[in-house]
């Protein structure tokens, strides 16, 4: 509820209109309702007693109008915020996103940079002030992708592409997280979200481009084992096609845990 | 010889299991071995265990709701404190592979066996007695669907002791609940322990809309039900509608564990999203079905206490058939976030706001109910205040998780889980505590006690706020659901408020069960011997607490709305009863063991499946079968209790009215 972007902001003006709409509402039928229940107490003999009322049809078409009047209303922002904040739809901007690739791992975040042929794990790093286009996959079983500061989220699935269009205004730094359970090592599936002013990004890129290993189908291959590593790392040289490659299916998906007994084993905490 | 299943599959490592394990089956055992050695076992298998009385059956039901609301709160308890206790560098007592069956168990546990048996308990034991009939329409098929539910739970708790239950939430959503990510047996005992039930719970379905349908007493026509019966037809119809989804979802993902299908799998073609768009099909609509029955109950509460008829009752009805069909057509809503795009987003996100209107309607129509009336605020009416003040409240955090824009940042938060406890908590389980407060007296002749009555409401509405409020919060701070453990401490404060709440929850708890003890032991004080203990208004205060088997010596012949309070204000006016009838013979049916017969078979195959022993679950299989058979070819099928016998328990109940009216007319005669 500390938005740091206008999907965020948008987010939450919506909770905050409706929400008061709706207490508009809400708020008079509890008092009523235990005025009601205070008034009509069978030890107050002084209120009237009508053992047979038990119709009117102006009280019945106020309180059916009521609630279709409030919902009439609340369509309309429904309506208008579905289309406006749909994660699909890009941002109004006069500068280029920045296209990040997301692959959600078992249990960690894989970001690719197809454009500045970087990629990192745990730790994505934006140009502040400008959009980002993710194009977000799973190699193995559903999570969703989510910023809360930066807004909306949205589910990464295996053999898809989803679309998201996020943008922090300012520098700083976020927290990211799966919003979906899918595993024993869900609860710490992490990312930092680090926002930085537009020399400071690009700045970042060339200090990654080149240094550290080169993400190809092999490297990938190795990160899609079960783990709970959570450290971030960086990629100097991306495959081109690779996120392609993983949301085609040719790059083989996670291999999952192995049985025994009919318990699962889970790899210990830190193995790679 | 035993499929998968070896000593391996004991948890003998790990003390939490066993211990209750060891725990339980000392109880279990403890329990026989008293029936036994007091020689009660002939009583409860002939009286109870076979039974397919609808009145036994329902108390049979609600009993295995009440275990398993027990057990699915300590799951509860467990979540809680090792949320509390995982925060930062922390790793908390529960490692997630045993966390994770414990959300999932208390997901489970608490909808499929717990609230179901409740609701459907409550439905069996009332629905006829206010119909004014003897009982449902297929009463064997009502004791195989009771014990076909209690298989299931038995298959859960089996889990706890002997491998492992499912890891994948209440919901397995593939691909994570496929054999490459799960390939335990959690997975399998969750679908074969729901699977069973979910048949049991179909055979009600069919079962109670049939009794509905066709069996009402003469002059009962649709419009004069009591809302109850109203609301336990809109369920049923919905059970019947979408647990066949259920059932056939299931089956299509067990065949992709067991037999290799791609139905959801990630590859050959199979899609993860049909799973979820089916099971929500299925899913939704079940919320309606448990809280369509807690409106009934509310309906029954709010004019009894007020000493009034329910206002707008054909706006109820009208209501009541709006929410059943408008409850199909939003499941899209639990996701919003699969990126289904704004067309399709719009219309379930204002679908789903539409059912507010249903229910608001509901609302005010409980307030005018108690407009102009004498309200007595007993126990069941504390609840039934209690619950209007959190449903509005909870009904309004799901209006807002409606809108999409809303959902993209509170889908699977804690939000959301504050927002369907808020609902679940505050209006199917305070319906139920209210129904079991107002009927008791019915079922077994005693009232329970009022003031740990009270004592439980305050606890249970004030422990419900401290420990979801703090959710509510922390669900808008983007903490998301099922976590085992916490990365960020600021965090802390409100998950250590919402322990306290639990605590306070346990005290309320608490409060119940010392109620039912206190109740029991003061049973001859709280002794309802008219029959009518609340001033009620329905048929089935019009029967002696506890009703004889037969419910009704003779069908009553029902003149209007509110049948038992129009043949009371008549009797008071005339300062008599109606004339003695004539006394006939009344068949009954006998009673069967198939239900247990089949249920048993059904553990049994559902066990042998889950461990993949082969041979054993075609013997479960043929056994199953073969007692159905054994059943159809039965000679007879009824018993016939003389007209002697049921003058003479009606002479007792008319003797018992005859009291009240002669009570009345001398504190009528009294000077004001």
């Amino acid at each position: 509820m500390d938005p740091k972007g206008p999907v965020g902001q948008g987010n939450r003006q919506i909770i905050v209109d409706a929400t008061l709409i709706m207490l508009f509402i809400v708020v008079p039928t509890i008092l009523l309702a235990l005025w009601m229940g205070w008034r009509y107490r069978a030890s107050n003999t002084k209120a009237e007693y009508l053992p047979y009322w038990s119709f009117s049809g102006r009280i019945e078409a106020v309180v059916w109008a009521i609630p279709i009047l409030v919902i009439m209303f609340l369509s309309g922002e429904i309506w208008i915020g579905s289309h406006k904040l749909d994660p699909f739809r890009p941002l109004e901007s006069d500068q280029k996103p920045v296209e990040v690739q997301v692959v959600s791992l078992d249990w960690r975040w894989l970001f690719i940079y197809p454009e500045e042929g970087v990629a990192s794990v745990n730790e994505l790093v934006i140009p502040a002030g400008r959009p980002v286009h993710f194009s977000i996959t799973s190699s193995s079983v559903m999570n969703t992708f989510f910023v809360p500061q930066l807004g909306s989220m949205i589910y990464a699935m295996n053999g898809m592409v989803s679309q998201l269009h996020l943008q922090a205004d300012q520098p700083g730094e976020f927290r990211g997280i799966s919003g979906q359970f899918s595993g024993d090592g869900f609860s710490d599936m992490t990312f930092k979200v680090r926002s930085l002013p537009a020399d400071q990004y690009a700045g970042w890129v060339s200090a990654t481009r080149g240094a550290g290993p080169v993400l190809d189908q092999t490297a990938y291959a190795g990160l899609t084992h079960q783990s709970r590593d959570t450290r971030p790392f960086t990629f100097g040289a991306v495959q081109p096609d690779l996120f392609n490659a993983i949301a085609t299916r040719q790059a083989p998906p996670g291999p999952g845990p192995v049985a025994q007994y009919g318990r699962e084993t889970t790899p210990a905490s830190g193995e790679n | 010889m035993f499929g998968k299943l070896s000593w391996a599959a004991v948890p003998l490592h790990e003390p939490i299991p066993m211990i209750t394990s060891v725990v339980v089956i000392l109880i279990l055992l403890g329990v026989i071995g008293w029936v036994v050695a007091k020689g009660h076992w002939r009583y409860i298998w002939d009286e109870w265990i076979t039974s397919v009385d609808h009145k036994r059956i329902g108390i049979m039901y609600i009993l295995l709701g009440a275990v398993m609301l027990v057990r699915g709160f300590a799951d509860a308890i467990m979540m809680r404190t090792q949320q509390a206790a995982a925060i930062g560098e922390s790793a908390g007592y529960l490692p997630p592979e045993h966390y994770n069956q414990i959300f999932s168990a208390h997901g489970t546990i608490m909808i499929f066996f717990a609230a179901m048996p409740l609701v459907i308990g409550m439905m069996n034991y009332v629905m006829p007695l206010q119909l004014g009939v003897r009982d449902v329409a297929f009463p064997t098929l009502n004791s195989v669907g009771f014990w076909l539910t209690a298989a299931g739970a038995l298959l859960v708790n089996i889990s706890l002791f002997v491998g492992e239950f499912a890891r994948t939430g209440w919901l397995p959503y593939p691909p994570l609940s496929e054999t490459t990510y799960t390939p335990g047996v959690g997975v399998d005992y969750y679908l074969w322990a729901v699977q069973i039930s979910g048949i049991g719970t179909l055979m009600t379905g069919v079962n109670l809309v049939t009794t509905v349908l066709k069996m009402r007493a003469p002059g009962m026509s649709y419009l004069r039900m009591p809302m109850f019966c109203w609301t336990t037809l809109a369920s049923n119809l919905l059970i019947i509608a979408v647990f066949p989804i259920l059932t056939a979802t299931l089956a299509m993902l067990t065949l992709d564990r067991y037999f290799g299908f791609h139905f959801f799998t990630n590859e050959a073609g199979g899609n993860q999203m049909m799973f979820v768009n089916l099971i929500w099909a299925w899913g939704h609509p079940e919320v309606y079905i448990l809280v369509l029955p807690a409106f009934g109950i509310f309906s029954e509460i709010f004019s009894t206490f007020s000493g009034k008829p329910l206002f707008g009752y054909r706006s109820m009805v009208a209501a009541t058939l709006f929410i059943v069909v408008v409850s199909c057509m939003v499941w899209l809503h639990h996701f919003f976030t699969m990126g289904a795009g704004p067309a399709v987003n719009t219309f379930f996100g204002i679908a789903s706001s539409v059912i507010a209107v249903g229910t608001g309607v509901k609302i005010y129509n409980w307030i005018f109910t108690m407009y102009g009336g004498r309200v007595r605020f007993e126990v069941p009416m504390l609840w039934s205040m209690g619950f209007l003040v959190t449903f509005v409240i909870g009904g309004m955090t799901g209006v807002l998780l409606a809108i999409p824009p809303a959902d993209f940042v509170t889908h699977n938060s804690m939000f959301l889980v504050a927002h369907f406890h808020n609902v679940i908590l505050g209006g199917v389980v305070f319906a139920l505590f209210a129904a079991i407060e107002y009927w008791f007296p019915k079922a077994f002749g005693f009232r329970l006690h009022p003031g740990w009555g009270k004592a439980a409401f305050w606890f249970a509405f004030i422990g419900f706020w401290v420990t979801f409020t703090p959710l509510y919060i922390l669900g808008l701070q983007g903490m998301t659901r099922r976590l085992q453990h916490i990365n960020y401490p600021e965090w802390a404060p409100m998950l250590y408020l919402s322990v306290f709440g639990v605590a306070i929850l346990v005290v309320g708890a608490a409060c119940q069960v010392i109620q039912l003890v206190v109740s029991i032991r003061d049973r001859d004080k709280l002794r309802d011997v008219t029959g009518d203990p609340w001033d009620g208004r329905s048929m089935e205060w019009a029967t002696p607490s506890p009703p004889p088997m037969f419910n009704f010596a003779v069908i009553p012949n029902v003149e209007g709305e509110e049948a038992y309070w129009g043949i009371k204000t008549r009797a008071i006016e005339t300062q008599r009863l109606g004339p003695e009838p004539v006394y006939k013979p009344i068949h009954m049916p006998l009673n069967s063991p198939v239900g247990v017969i089949t249920a048993f078979f059904a553990s049994v195959t559902g066990f042998a499946l889950i461990w993949h022993i082969w041979w054993l679950v075609i013997l479960g299989l043929v056994c199953a079968f073969a007692g159905f058979v054994w059943f159809a070819w039965r000679d007879i099928h009824e018993f016939e209790i003389p007209a002697e016998e049921v003058a003479r328990i009606d002479r007792a109940r008319r003797a018992a009215r005859r009291a009240i009216l002669e009570r009345l007319a001398r504190e009528q005669g009294k000077p004001a």
